[in-house]
């Protein structure tokens, strides 16, 4: 039970805090609340409390056989102190009120603060009411409707049946899925009290031919956040269909002879280009380094008149959405680029501090052993007023990047993506296949040379990693043409 | 930190309640902190003290079943072991792992003195050094925006249903710099550099500052090359990282998945040029992270893997082994689906050189230092690369540093392509190598 009166700090060994183990219910909001005061009678400026729990599986089928179902269950917390210009971020397993405590202590220690004298008042931290969006929107009942363990392994080998049925030349076959289910619940000394459940779950297939030395390895992969019968419903045999005619056509592509081109990158997950060339650029997090050309651009031109984008965490279902940020703070729909003009940055608590622009509902992090920081959720350029076959007829001699891969930014605004399905484009027409390309280029450059955007906006899900961690996100485009790039080959 | 046999007596129990007769159990406990600065004040701190576990289970029909865990107490152990048991149901029914038949062997002997954590505000006044010197070094470096200096205290272990237990622990501190450049009418340039050791005391941050300087320096002056195909020299780092990349090769899970551009039938084939060869060995003199045992409980060992240019060794957990009817060796991670990960490569000279090079003489040769973005641009079941790197074009000792250039090539070309491995070795946290000089591969730069 809280204290009946202001609580003594000689007082806190006797506090008999119980709260629901089970879960982040209201029970939690006594001792957090404690904690939060016992913080800010230290001297700190600003503390905030995250609990996690989570319950994640994996399944991963290869050939014929599940040969893993790894489940892991996890509960931690991390607590986060301000003061001055420094923050201090403590991790801990232990979400006991003394657990809980010393993680506080050891932050406050680092700071050089002290717990106060035995007779000094723990201030109370008044939380606001919960804002609770788990029970909001009955997302309790998320976990136990997933899939069971007999049916992700039953799915993921029809898959692999598909897979068999539909290749050729195939050297190996994996489905896999993952369901991570996580319980938050956060609590800081301005007052903000929420919870939130969250379900993201993955699935896909990875496809090996090879003809002698000739090789070529593929992979779809579809997400969700929100739908217990997302591994129910995945049409894996279109999966499958698919897999089998890149295969087809990439198995025996020639290697792209490098150079510097126009291309035509294709919409759904060609939107890494976006993501990692401009996206991460205007997080905070880069400001406060230093390491963004744009840093000072807001309300300039620093792309093609014909681009606008976007970052949100709204759209219905995305791998990116979210009812709430890892700091609390409700997402919302924030506008990066419009017509070439930089419109916003994304700012989580610490960046919004230390630059002065707005949070943005986009402190994330990848679990409670990582400091929120400034992160995308879904990214995407916005449909143009182009069609698909205008853009390709714009093109005498390119590439077309029809599957990227991976792709990063160094800390100067130079990027590369990997393509892993080209085509050379002659004329306007798609012509023979082309396998180990890689783009690079300079962000600042690079967005002034999006020069269409067709009528086909499509997201995909993707993975990024960043300081915070790796967190889902979604990343989109329609078609876009790049004027120039260079293009790393043989 | 775990109390490990604590761990395991309140295990042992919880197990015979749940009428579980055979388990092991891998895991973990770290207590760090880390340092971050920015332009002369401390930025953030990070501490953690966090542990996990993975139980592995098997059923009353012998087959598995693992679950891992943040909550070691008593109640998270228990949970564990019954979802372990209960995935254990949908484990693999062929080649069904079992205890290392190693899990108890002696294990090799290694002296490390671990090291005590320094305090906090020490570690901030060594880092704002750090960054004081290193802005001091040139006026063109602008600021430091990566840096860190961290300590760790990471003990490990195994145990199982037969007896065996087996724990170590271990300390680190290391310290990372990166720079970045502004000049008028230049792009920015950067360097990096990081240091690792046993504790505090030992750490070489002048060292590093040192070397992030001289990195940083010689980017300052930058040009395009034109695209063609270059002698290219790897450094230890490059050369490491492009090993790493394609560790498959080497790995005996993935060629008995299918997923390697080797197969069983490869070993005793000349994959590289005689002139290289290659061992795994966790117990190197160098290796500040030498660890004894993997996630199987097998002692750890020196692999030849490649000796003069014959593939002579593949990387085996107890699994592997057992169905290539080899021996473990030592490089098994815990999980579902076991893995299998290399230590700590050591790559030297194999066959003595006909002929020697020396990058002082070299004439329209690239050095590579370091390779980017390895996530993006291996492909590892097809061989290939496309990498953007770091590095200078060499002409007789005057090297220019090269502005966004990209390196393409087939790894098992590369390895026949080696003309040259030198004498001298350079230690990296992933492994010693000394310089390795490759003909004939693609360079996009200009065209």
């Amino acid at each position: 039970m809280p204290p009946s009166t202001l609580l003594l700090t000689k007082e806190l060994p006797t506090l008999q805090y119980v709260s629901t183990p089970e879960c982040f219910d209201i029970t939690w909001e006594a001792p957090l609340s404690t904690l939060l005061g016992l913080g800010r009678a230290a001297g700190a400026d600003f503390i905030e409390i995250f609990l996690e729990r989570s319950n994640y599986i994996s399944c991963l089928a290869e050939e014929a056989a599940i040969t893993s179902i790894s489940p892991r269950l996890a509960t931690g917390a991390g607590v986060r102190v301000f003061h001055g210009k420094g923050d201090c971020y403590v991790s801990t397993n232990n979400l006991s009120f003394n657990g809980l405590k010393s993680a506080l202590e050891k932050a406050l220690s680092i700071l050089g603060l002290n717990i106060p004298s035995p007779n000094a008042y723990v201030p109370e931290i008044y939380l606001e009411m919960i804002r609770d969006y788990a029970a909001a929107k009955d997302k309790q009942k998320w976990l136990p409707e997933c899939s069971s363990m007999q049916e992700m392994g039953d799915i993921l080998l029809a898959a692999n049946d598909q897979l068999e049925k539909k290749a050729s030349h195939i050297q190996s076959r994996r489905s896999m899925y993952s369901r991570d289910w996580q319980e938050v619940m956060i609590a800081a000394s301005d007052g903000t009290f929420a919870r939130d459940i969250r379900l993201t779950q993955t699935v896909g297939s990875n496809l090996l031919c090879a003809d002698g030395e000739n090789r070529t390895s593929n992979g779809l992969r579809d997400g969700d956040t929100s739908d217990p019968d997302f591994l129910r419903n995945w049409g894996y045999e279109k999966t499958a269909e698919e897999l089998a005619e890149t295969a087809g056509k990439m198995l025996y592509a020639d290697y792209v002879e490098s150079g510097e081109y126009p291309i035509i990158m294709a919409n759904h997950f060609g939107g890494v280009i976006f993501h990692e060339a401009c996206g991460h650029l205007l997080e905070t997090t880069q400001i406060e380094r230093k390491t963004t050309p744009f840093i000072d651009k807001k309300g300039e031109k620093i792309a093609h008149e014909n681009l606008t984008a976007w970052d949100e965490g709204r759209s219905e279902d995305a791998f990116g959405s979210l009812d709430m940020d890892d700091e609390g703070m409700p997402t919302q729909r924030t506008l990066l680029i419009e017509n070439g003009i930089l419109k916003n940055f994304l700012a989580d608590r610490a960046g919004s501090m230390r630059t002065g622009h707005p949070r943005t509902g986009s402190g994330r992090r990848q679990n409670y052993s990582f400091a929120a920081a400034s992160r995308m959720r879904n990214t995407y350029i916005a449909s143009g007023s182009y069609s698909v076959d205008t853009l390709f007829a714009s093109v005498d001699k390119g590439i077309y990047c029809k599957k990227m891969g991976g792709g990063s930014v160094g800390p100067t605004g130079e990027f590369n993506f990997g393509v892993d399905e080209a085509y050379l484009i002659e004329k306007g027409k798609v012509t023979k296949p082309l396998k180990g390309a890689i783009l690079i280029g300079e962000a600042k450059e690079i967005m002034n040379k999006i020069s269409m955007c067709s009528d086909d906006l499509s997201l995909a899900p993707g993975f990024c990693g960043s300081v915070s961690g790796s967190i889902y996100v979604t990343v989109g485009q329609p078609h876009i043409k790049v004027d120039s790039i260079v293009v790393g080959g043989r | 930190m775990i109390q490990v046999r604590e761990l395991a007596n309140y295990t042992g129990d919880i197990a015979r309640s749940l009428g579980i007769k055979k388990y092991d159990i891998y895991g973990s406990s770290i207590d760090s902190t880390n340092v971050q600065v920015d332009r002369g004040e401390p930025k953030q701190v990070k501490a953690s003290n966090r542990s996990s576990v993975i139980v592995r289970v098997w059923n009353e029909n012998d087959t598995v079943g693992v679950t891992s865990t943040t909550d070691v107490d008593p109640n998270g152990i228990k949970l564990a072991l019954k979802t372990a048991c209960e995935a254990s149901f949908f484990g693999v029914k062929e080649n069904i792992p079992d205890f290392s038949p190693e899990a108890t062997n002696p294990l090799p002997e290694v002296q490390y003195n671990k090291t005590s954590q320094i305090p906090v505000s020490e570690l901030i006044d060594k880092l704002l050094n750090a960054e004081k010197e290193l802005l001091e070094t040139h006026p063109a470096i602008e600021s430091v925006p990566y840096n860190s200096l961290s300590q760790q205290d990471i003990d490990r272990f195994y145990l199982n249903s037969e007896g065996a237990l087996r724990e170590e622990g271990r300390t680190y501190a290391m310290v990372y710099l990166y720079t970045k450049t502004e000049e008028a009418e230049k792009k920015p340039r950067s360097g990096g550099s990081f240091r690792m050791s046993q504790g505090m005391e030992a750490l070489a941050i002048a060292d590093c500052v040192k070397e992030a300087s001289e990195k940083t320096i010689s980017h300052l002056n930058y040009q395009k090359v034109p695209s063609g195909k270059y002698r290219v020299v790897f450094s230890a780092e490059a050369f490491l990282s492009l090993l790493g990349a394609f560790s498959n090769m080497v790995n005996a899970q993935n060629i008995l998945d299918k997923q390697s551009l080797c197969t069983p039938e490869s070993l005793g084939e000349a994959i590289a040029s005689p002139l290289l060869s290659l061992c795994d060995d966790a117990l190197h003199k160098d290796n500040v992270a030498a660890e004894t045992f993997d996630g199987e409980g097998t002692p750890t060992r020196r692999i030849p893997l490649i000796t003069e240019g014959i593939l002579t060794g593949f990387l085996h957990s107890a699994g592997t082994a057992k169905q290539m009817n080899a021996t473990p060796t030592g490089h098994a991670n815990l999980g579902a689906k076991i893995t299998v990960s290399p230590h700590f490569y050591h790559v030297f000279q194999g066959q003595s050189p006909e002929q020697e090079y020396k990058l002082e003489e070299a004439e329209n040769t690239i050095l590579i230092d370091e390779l980017n973005a390895l996530h993006a641009g291996v492909n590892s079941l097809q061989g290939s690369f496309s990498l953007p790197f770091d590095g200078w074009l060499m002409n007789k000792g005057d090297r220019v540093s090269i502005d966004a250039g990209t390196v393409a090539g087939d790894i098992r070309e590369v390895l026949k392509s080696i003309i040259y491995v030198e004498k001298e070795p350079e230690l990296t946290p992933s492994g010693v190598c000394p310089r390795i000089w490759v003909d004939g591969l693609s360079i996009t730069g200009e065209n």
